[in-house]
């Protein structure tokens, strides 16, 4: 079956945002397909590459890169989520007068039409970090 | 069969940025032709509370974006009958027209569509 994640859960207060990523490892192993995972909301903050993580805790933000390498898995930010949280690529750094682009690698800015079209053509969409 | 998407929301209007994020989707959808629906349960239906004054507190009106809705085709709003009592909520206190739904109706409702997406 195909599935696509919608991830709203912050990755430093909620466990849905690693109880996110364990689930789409699970969705892999068990033979399904993942076409899209959509970041929205305080979620985008797990494509911020200027968070630093304690040693001793799960880096959900690398996690989520081995992972997207690993099985070529789309990592989509919401744009206008991205730009008002200070999550911007090149482009927008310029675009917004900033200096430093924050997007990690492997993640790309996107429209939410990216998170419509993923339920379009996903057999299921299963959202973590809702009802905030 | 077409695909059609219900977005659920149990925020209140102003305490997050639930509501004008669920607002972003709807419109996002219909501009892809995704059919969708709205669902209002809990604090969710002071969301189409009408006379909404926002701006005493720096937010902009959610019931101009709302009065937009019918226009991109998103006639289709719900909310919920117990909800709404216990606001002590009329319809005609919504700035939209929304059908009210008993518990059981909610989930032959959520049953009928083929996604769904909570904020």
């Amino acid at each position: 079956m195909r599935f696509s994640l919608i991830i709203q859960a912050s990755p430093l207060q909620q466990q849905a945002a690693s109880t996110a990523l364990r689930f789409a490892q699970a969705l892999l192993s068990s033979g399904h397909q993942l076409h899209r995972v959509f970041f929205y909301r305080d979620g985008v903050y797990t494509a911020l590459n200027s968070s630093c993580t304690p040693s001793d805790e799960l880096n959900l933000p690398d996690a989520w890169q081995a992972f997207a390498r690993a099985h070529e898995i789309d990592l989509v930010v919401c744009i206008a989520a991205g730009v008002r949280r200070g999550v911007i690529s090149e482009e927008e750094a310029h675009r917004y007068g900033k200096h430093t682009a924050t997007l990690a690698a492997e993640f790309d800015l996107s429209g939410l039409g990216q998170l419509i079209e993923a339920t379009l053509v996903s057999d299921r969409i299963v959202t973590f970090g809702g009802r905030a | 069969m077409a695909k059609s998407c219900l977005l659920i929301s149990s925020a209140a209007p102003y305490g997050s940025s639930a509501a004008r994020d669920l607002l972003d989707i709807a419109l996002t959808a219909s501009v892809f032709e995704l059919p969708v629906a709205l669902l209002l349960i809990g604090d969710g239906v002071l969301q189409l509370k009408s006379q909404q004054q926002p701006q005493t507190i720096a937010q902009k009106n959610l019931n101009a974006i709302q009065a937009s809705l019918p226009l991109y085709d998103l006639e289709r709003i719900y909310v919920e009958a117990e909800a709404m009592s216990f606001y002590d909520l009329q319809l005609e206190d919504l700035c939209l027209t929304a059908q009210p739904l008993q518990s059981e109706e909610i989930q032959a409702l959520i049953a009928e569509f083929e996604s769904v997406i909570t904020l």
